[in-house]
């Protein structure tokens, strides 16, 4: 065999090390060596791709790949456990933003720097110009929405400002971007206005990025940056039909593919569908929340009573809990609870926090034992024989009206039926409404009682106060 | 006989299939550990990158490939780091 005929053969391995690792990455046993088993398929395709690219000026790859790989390094040594949703995030804008790149790098060295006359379509062929465009469009929204969502989850951006007739802006920019990139490699000869209208697309692309994730908020974010994930995904294949590079098609459609599943799970958690998150929100029924009445508030010290004589106690976490990065707190307070001899168990809404699997990420970084964590549907029936529940910074995951109230906006979104428990404790800071924007009628039950202030001073309080009983 | 094209759309399609079937049933503990894997693969486009910095000298497409280079070599790095650090800390596994 020659050179040239092993090396798509090896391609062939790093696929199926992709192909197999995904697949235990997705299993809670398997799932660390699945990530091991991805990262050498793509030292794998690293490998062959230098092999391929045979003798070369090699300083840019060696300079590029420490550096990137330095700093790559240090971001995740230097993270501090609580970051790594935000850390997600970031990497996932990088991605789109180096596809984007590699897409913007091959218009200049074929196209606009040679100089010649000919569009890029005629240059490159029609198809692989057309999915430049592609790569650059997804790229860079992939890139601007990745870092508003970082910036939002690290709480830099606290607000979900409303862009009126937003869905027609967005569409404008996205379309307006593709036309732009479409006359660029299709009708312009010259090459500097068709780097001009390219740079144009870029801008474009950037600005509905911003649009899509800017007004996103509570239970919505998780649905956005599942679909990001995506978007990264597909930046790299539309980058891969660009080069022609097989091995670049299929990583990045799977990415893409098994991002759109996530957002879909994502969607029926919520009873909504994608189109309904990204373009309407819940922006019309806004001001509809009402006074709240006969709302029952109590100190630590008073719900530690109550908590002491409990046999089984349901803690319900939202994001309110990372926000206050109360997560060891919380964990205090559940094995001050065991101690006693309490039954304690979380109860994880799919939507909870602001990125898919959000809670269970901050918990597990609390050392919170993994068979301590219960889904929504295997806890939902337990709630009714629960002494006591703790909810955590959650509002609209825990709001009864989305199965009383057909008129709700979040009627028929399933909920934690955390209202049917003996008592409820509620950690919020205030009587502000959750993301939806409605009032919330478990907190004017008569078995909830209020326990107003910082998530993590409430739970420590609370820890202090039930650990001082038992010895 | 197919075309390079009709090729590349062939290996999309069936990609796609692919990715659909491989994450059907995924517990919500992984669901941020699957997309932080997922975003390093993304990365794969750090081979494309590689073939566009082959020449010295400095010119505007060559810059931009070094930056698409610096960052996808970040995100395969940092990516799958990242996750591996979030999986080491999903203790008592089952």
């Amino acid at each position: 065999m020659t050179p040239e005929e092993i090396t798509p053969l090896l391609a062939l391995g790093s696929i199926a090390l992709f192909v197999i690792g995904l697949k235990r990455l997705s299993k809670v046993r398997t799932a660390r060596s699945g990530n091991a088993l991805m990262a050498s398929g793509m030292l794998l395709a690293i490998v062959i791709t230098l092999i391929e690219i045979g003798l070369v000026d090699y300083r840019w790859i060696a300079g590029g790949l420490l550096v990137g790989g330095a700093i790559g390094y240090a971001i995740v040594a230097r993270a501090q456990a609580t970051q790594m949703p935000e850390i997600v995030a970031r990497f996932n804008g990088f991605g789109g933003a180096a596809s984007a790149l590699v897409a913007l790098s091959l218009f200049w060295s074929e196209v606009v720097e040679p100089a010649g006359d000919g569009t890029a379509s005629a240059v490159l062929g029609g198809a692989s110009a057309t999915t430049l465009v592609l790569s650059v469009l997804i790229g860079s929204v992939t890139l601007s929405g990745s870092l508003i969502a970082e910036l939002k989850l690290r709480g830099t951006i606290s607000r979900d400002p409303r862009i009126p007739v937003r869905g027609v802006l967005m569409g404008l920019f996205a379309i307006g971007g593709l036309a732009l990139g479409g006359v660029a490699v299709f009708a312009i000869d010259d090459p500097l206005v068709a780097a001009a209208l390219v740079v144009g697309l870029v801008i474009a692309a950037v600005v509905t990025g911003l649009m899509l994730v800017l007004p996103i908020g509570g239970a919505d974010m998780p649905v956005v940056i599942s679909l990001l994930n995506s978007l990264s995904g597909l930046a790299a294949a539309a980058t891969g039909f660009a080069l022609n590079n097989q091995l670049l098609i299929i990583a990045g459609t799977i990415v893409g593919a098994a991002g759109l599943i996530l957002t879909q799970i994502m969607c029926v958690a919520m009873n909504r569908s994608l189109v309904n998150v990204l373009i309407g929100g819940y922006g019309g029924v806004a001001a509809e929340h009402g006074e709240y009445e006969g709302v029952v508030s109590a100190d630590a010290e008073s719900a530690a009573m109550v908590l002491e004589a409990a046999q089984s106690v349901i803690i319900v976490p939202g994001y309110g809990l990372a926000a206050a990065r109360a997560q060891n707190a919380v964990h205090d307070v559940a094995k001050a609870l065991q101690a006693r001899g309490c039954n304690v168990r979380f109860g994880i809404h799919p939507v909870a926090g602001r990125m898919p699997g959000h809670m269970n990420v901050v918990l597990s970084e609390a050392e919170v034992p993994y068979e301590m964590l219960f889904e929504m549907s295997e806890i939902n029936q337990d709630f009714s024989q629960t002494d006591a529940v703790i909810v955590v910074g959650a509002n609209d995951v825990v709001n009864p009206a989305a199965n009383t109230d057909p008129n709700s906006p979040i009627a028929g979104m399933p909920i934690l039926d955390a209202a049917i428990a003996r008592r409820v404790f509620v950690i919020k800071r205030s009587l502000s409404p959750g993301y939806a924007g409605i009032k919330n009628a478990l907190f004017e039950q008569d078995n909830t009682v209020m326990l107003y202030g910082d998530a993590k001073e409430v739970l420590d309080q609370l820890a202090t106060e039930l650990a001082a009983g038992t010895s | 006989m197919m075309g390079p094209l009709l090729v590349s759309v062939y290996v999309f399609v069936l990609a796609a299939f692919l990715g659909f079937e491989l994450i059907n049933k995924v517990p919500p503990t992984l669901h941020t550990p699957l997309m932080s894997g997922a975003n390093a693969m993304s990365g794969i486009t750090v081979i494309g990158a590689l073939t566009l910095v082959t020449v010295a000298d400095p010119s505007t497409g060559v810059i931009l490939g070094v930056l698409a280079l610096v960052l996808a070599t970040i995100n395969v790095v940092g990516g799958f780091l990242v996750t591996d650090r979030m999986l080491s800390t999903f203790g008592g596994r089952k």
